[in-house]
């Protein structure tokens, strides 16, 4: 798992073990926030991984990824408001491409 | 946005629950799928996934799966999962929702599988407007098998069995299956979608979502076709692959909505609810009090009774029902009884026969080779029968002249006008009764009220039963004017 | 229970309905044509499913997808359609599903004729589709066995979850016969390894598809001790005068009845004649020929077809006594006449050899 806390409105999480670097998320990510990692995996895949900053938690880059759980797209909850952001189904986030 | 206000991150895109958290039929790496890197199965598996999720009916979901790269659709799917044989997956959809309306049965088909092996399946599923959801994945290849061309490879596209690239002169042309199931009337509602870039990817999630609500509404046959991606088989990076789906696919396959008749469509009528248990062998007709009561004792006549009889005409002469009105009064006095017809194209026109036994012994065989009275409705019947007849049996011809050829000493004739006779009493197709009652004389032991009861049976219009009775009285009576003493 | 004269093809669809069976997928053919008729009227009094399918392929298929479903189901059709059947037959083994299939059998090879033959014996006995698996076949002789062995056949799908061909010819179709019936009809049930779209089947998987060259073995270990068990528990066959018969007549369907009769004639010339009649054609009632064969001199087999039904006859006696062979193909039947004819001379023959050595036979025997 690579998690950086940053505090943006979005966060990736992409499990390393599950991801085969396809490279389909890095190209579908609207702010450009996931890279290529540079070493391989245990299975011997390239994978991605967050760069670390930038995410908005759109989810764009879930539904092009082929794995069902390789990408996890969490959301800023507001201290202010209290509540998470509304739920980006992917659908709205195409306004992005 | 103020990063100091950000307390916390909570989930809002992940792992569907309608999968399995880890793939335990998939027998190795149970934590990812099979698919090669950048394969279009796993994302459009997440939209079915996702619109399951979002519909609530996971307990509900039947997921047919296909032969192809996707065969292993349950090691993924928390539904209930089917494997159908390649193509066959809308006729094992058709049969698990029609029993199962209440299940929501989504087919789930590659373009190899569904546009050339399973064309006449998807066909008439869709005709017959099955309120089942089919998701189709078109890649243009045969990408489990290694490559080899499909009904929808592109024209110059290459693969392992078109090396130089498709030609339309020998290979046809691209098969455009949404445009053609939209030619239909029986689907409510057909998209081709694709994987192109995220406005496609937007847009078939959209369609997918759509095709399982219309099921869960009852409005009928849905599918979605999928412009999808095999970077291994089209030899390209998951990324140009993509591209090729939008710059190159959607040239010959463009996308669109070619069929949406979910605002006509109304729910569709379930299974009449079952009767109950006791009602079956009523509905049926097979049950004991709706049904005649045999003789129970046979008279010393009826005992003696054993025939062998064979009825022979042309199509239409009533050939079947003179002996199945024998048969049925044998049952009704108590015997053991056989009717065996001529069948086939012979029986809607051309020479028409049937072998009928009476006995009270068991009946051993139905087939009357050698028989005791050979009913012969022209000549070309008796021709083909009359030697048969067994020694010191009867012939009933219908006709004047008797073929002086066809006489034998050993057996008994009784040939008259039997058409002329039953026209004159009202309709020449009263012909077979005539001859009927000219046999009830040979067969003396059969009584009248079992006659009855069987004309009353098979007869239904009171014209023709009257008309019957008449002719079987007039037979009577003919026999008795020619041998008295019989 | 009253008895009324039906044809053998309507007994069969009654007979199913009571048994429980509530879909019918079917593609007219004839011979068998009557049959997906009769359902078509039937089933949905009964709150059935019927479904005039494109092909047989899909046909039979829709059992596939009914019998996944947990209901008891059923097609029929004749040769040329059972060939087209074979796919789905396999698979449904193979996925160990249930369902009953009716062939009434035609005239072949190709389109033949619409004649009764037996010449589908091979394809459904042996199992014309691939891989280790079996069908079990039942043949009804007249019209009540067609309604009583149909019954029996949804019971055996389902005991052995396995389909089950009721293999008749033409003429067991289309003739009419007094025929009873059960007046109880059997509730449907719904098996627990179904998939059945509901929260309590979601965990249940239908597929005949075993990637691991392994499972695939054990899978296939698994269908052949179920096999073994069906050839302990439900071969049958009706002998009919064997004691003590030296001349056995052997035939299956109408041929059965033929056989009958002429046993009767030629009893009543003295000859020493008896009909051993399979009822399974898988399992194939080996231990009723076995036993037959202690007194008997000389099987006779008689068939509408070249020659397939001898096969098992052979293997059942494993060469211990001489198996003779009348068949007539494209729709004709061995005539009452033939086959007395080839009694007598057998008869005749018989009387001027001495009696074999039965004791030396008893070991073969019981190696088979």
């Amino acid at each position: 798992m690579t998690e950086t806390p940053q505090k943006d409105r979005g966060l990736l999480r992409i499990d390393v073990d599950e991801c085969k670097g396809c490279g389909l998320c890095i190209e579908a990510c609207p702010p450009k926030a996931i890279d290529m990692s540079e070493h391989l995996n245990h299975y011997g895949y390239r994978t991605a991984v967050y760069a670390g900053a930038g995410c908005t938690g759109c989810g764009i880059c879930f539904m092009a990824c082929p794995e069902p759980g390789a990408i996890t797209v969490l959301r800023a909850v507001m201290a202010t408001a209290g509540v998470v952001p509304a739920m980006n189904t992917g659908i709205e986030g195409a306004a992005h491409a | 946005m103020s990063s100091e206000l950000v307390q916390d991150y909570t989930v809002v895109q992940g792992r569907a629950k309608s999968f399995y958290e880890r793939f335990e039929r998939k027998p190795e790496l149970q934590h990812q799928t099979h698919f090669c890197p950048g394969c279009g199965h796993g994302i459009v598996h997440k939209m079915l996934a996702r619109a399951i999720d979002e519909l609530g009916i996971q307990d509900k979901t039947i997921l047919v799966g296909p032969v192809g790269c996707s065969v292993f659709t349950y090691y993924y799917f928390d539904v209930g999962n089917v494997q159908a044989a390649h193509g066959r997956a809308p006729a094992v959809a058709t049969a698990m929702k029609r029993s199962r309306p209440e299940s929501i049965v989504i087919g789930y088909q590659g373009d190899g599988d569904l546009s050339a092996i399973g064309a006449a399946e998807i066909l008439h599923a869709a005709n017959r407007g099955e309120n089942i959801t089919v998701i189709f994945v078109n890649n243009a290849i045969y990408s489990m098998t290694g490559g080899q061309a499909a009904p929808t490879t592109l024209i110059g596209q290459k693969s392992t069995t078109t090396p130089e690239g498709r030609r339309s002169l020998t290979e046809g042309y691209p098969m455009h299956v949404s445009e053609l199931l939209a030619t239909l009337q029986g689907p409510v509602y057909i998209e081709r979608v694709g994987l192109g870039d995220n406005k496609q990817i937007a847009q078939a999630n959209r369609a997918v979502r759509r095709a399982v609500e219309n099921q869960v509404k009852g409005l009928g046959f849905s599918l979605i076709e999928v412009l999808s991606t095999c970077p291994t088989i089209w030899k390209m990076s998951a990324v140009d692959a993509q591209h090729w789906v939008r710059d190159v696919m959607e040239q010959t396959f463009p996308l669109g909505v070619f069929c949406d008749r979910t605002k006509e469509a109304r729910p569709r009528r379930e299974l009449e609810a079952a009767p109950s248990l006791d009602r079956i062998p009523g509905l049926l007709g097979v049950a004991d009090q709706e049904l005649p009561e045999a003789a129970a004792t046979l008279s010393e006549a009826v005992q003696a009774i054993d025939l062998h009889v064979r009825v022979a005409g042309f199509g239409g002469q009533g050939v079947l029902l003179l002996g199945e009105v024998l048969a049925e009064a044998g049952l009704d006095a108590g015997l053991e009884v056989s009717w065996l017809p001529s069948y086939g194209p012979e029986m809607r026109s051309g020479t028409s026969n049937c072998h009928v036994r009476l006995s009270s012994q068991t009946i051993d065989s139905p087939l009357v080779t050698s028989p005791g009275i050979l009913v012969a409705m022209n000549e070309p019947s008796l021709r083909k029968f009359d030697k048969s007849v067994r020694p010191g049996g009867w012939v009933i011809y219908n006709g004047e002249e008797f073929p002086p050829d066809c006489v034998r000493e050993d057996v008994r004739v009784l040939a008259l006008p039997f058409t002329q006779v039953a026209h004159d009493l009202g309709d020449a197709r009263a012909c077979n009764m005539v001859m009927l009652g000219a046999l009830l004389e040979i067969a003396k032991g059969l009584p009248q009220a079992s006659i009855d009861a069987a004309l009353g049976r098979l007869i239904k219009n009171t014209k023709w039963l009257a008309l019957d009775e008449r002719a079987l009285t007039r037979g009577r009576e003919l026999f008795r004017g020619s041998f008295p003493e019989v | 229970m009253r008895k009324q004269l039906m044809k053998g093809n309507e007994a069969i669809v009654k007979s199913a309905i009571l048994a429980g069976c509530r879909a019918f997928y079917g593609y007219p053919i004839t011979p068998a044509s009557e049959i997906t008729e009769a359902a078509a009227e039937y089933m949905p009094r009964a709150g059935g499913v019927f479904v005039q399918a494109e092909s047989e392929v899909a046909a039979i298929n829709m059992l596939y997808g009914g019998a996944s479903a947990g209901v008891r189901c059923m097609t029929a059709s004749s040769g040329p359609g059972i060939s087209l059947m074979q796919e789905g037959v396999s698979y449904m083994a193979g996925a160990e599903l249930p369902c009953v299939i009716a062939d009434i059998t035609r005239g072949g090879p190709g389109l033949g004729n619409i004649a009764a033959e037996q010449s589908d014996y091979h394809q459904v006995v042996k199992g014309g589709g691939h891989g280790n698996y079996r069908t079990i076949v039942l043949a009804p002789h007249s019209v009540q066995e067609m309604a009583d062995l149909t019954a029996l056949a949804f019971d055996l799908a389902d005991r052995y979850r396995n389909p089950v061909v009721v293999l008749a010819d033409g003429f067991i179709g289309q003739m009419m016969e007094p025929v009873e019936f059960s007046q109880s009809a059997v509730a449907p049930h719904l098996p627990d390894w179904a998939v059945a779209g509901t929260a309590a089947s979601r965990g249940n998987l239908i597929t005949s598809l075993f990637m691991d060259i392994d499972d695939l073995e054990a899978h296939n270990r698994n269908l052949e001790q179920k096999y073994r068990c069906a050839e302990q528990l439900e071969a049958r066959a009706e002998e009919w005068q064997t004691d003590g018969a030296e001349i056995v007549l052997v035939g299956y369907g109408i041929v059965g009845r033929i056989l009958k009769a002429v046993t009767a004639e030629a009893r009543a010339d003295g000859i020493n004649a008896g009909v051993l009649r399979p009822i399974t054609l898988y399992p194939f009632p080996k231990s009723s020929f076995q036993r037959v064969a202690e007194r008997a001199r000389v099987f006779v087999v008689v068939e509408m077809s070249n020659g397939q039904l001898i096969e098992d006859v052979r293997l059942a006696l494993n060469g211990i006594r001489p198996v003779e062979f009348l068949g007539r193909a494209g729709g004709n039947v061995p005539s009452h006449e033939e086959v007395l004819g080839l009694v007598r001379d057998l008869a005749r023959k018989l009387s001027q050899q001495s009696e074999p050595a039965i004791e030396q036979d008893e070991e073969r025997l019981a190696n088979v």
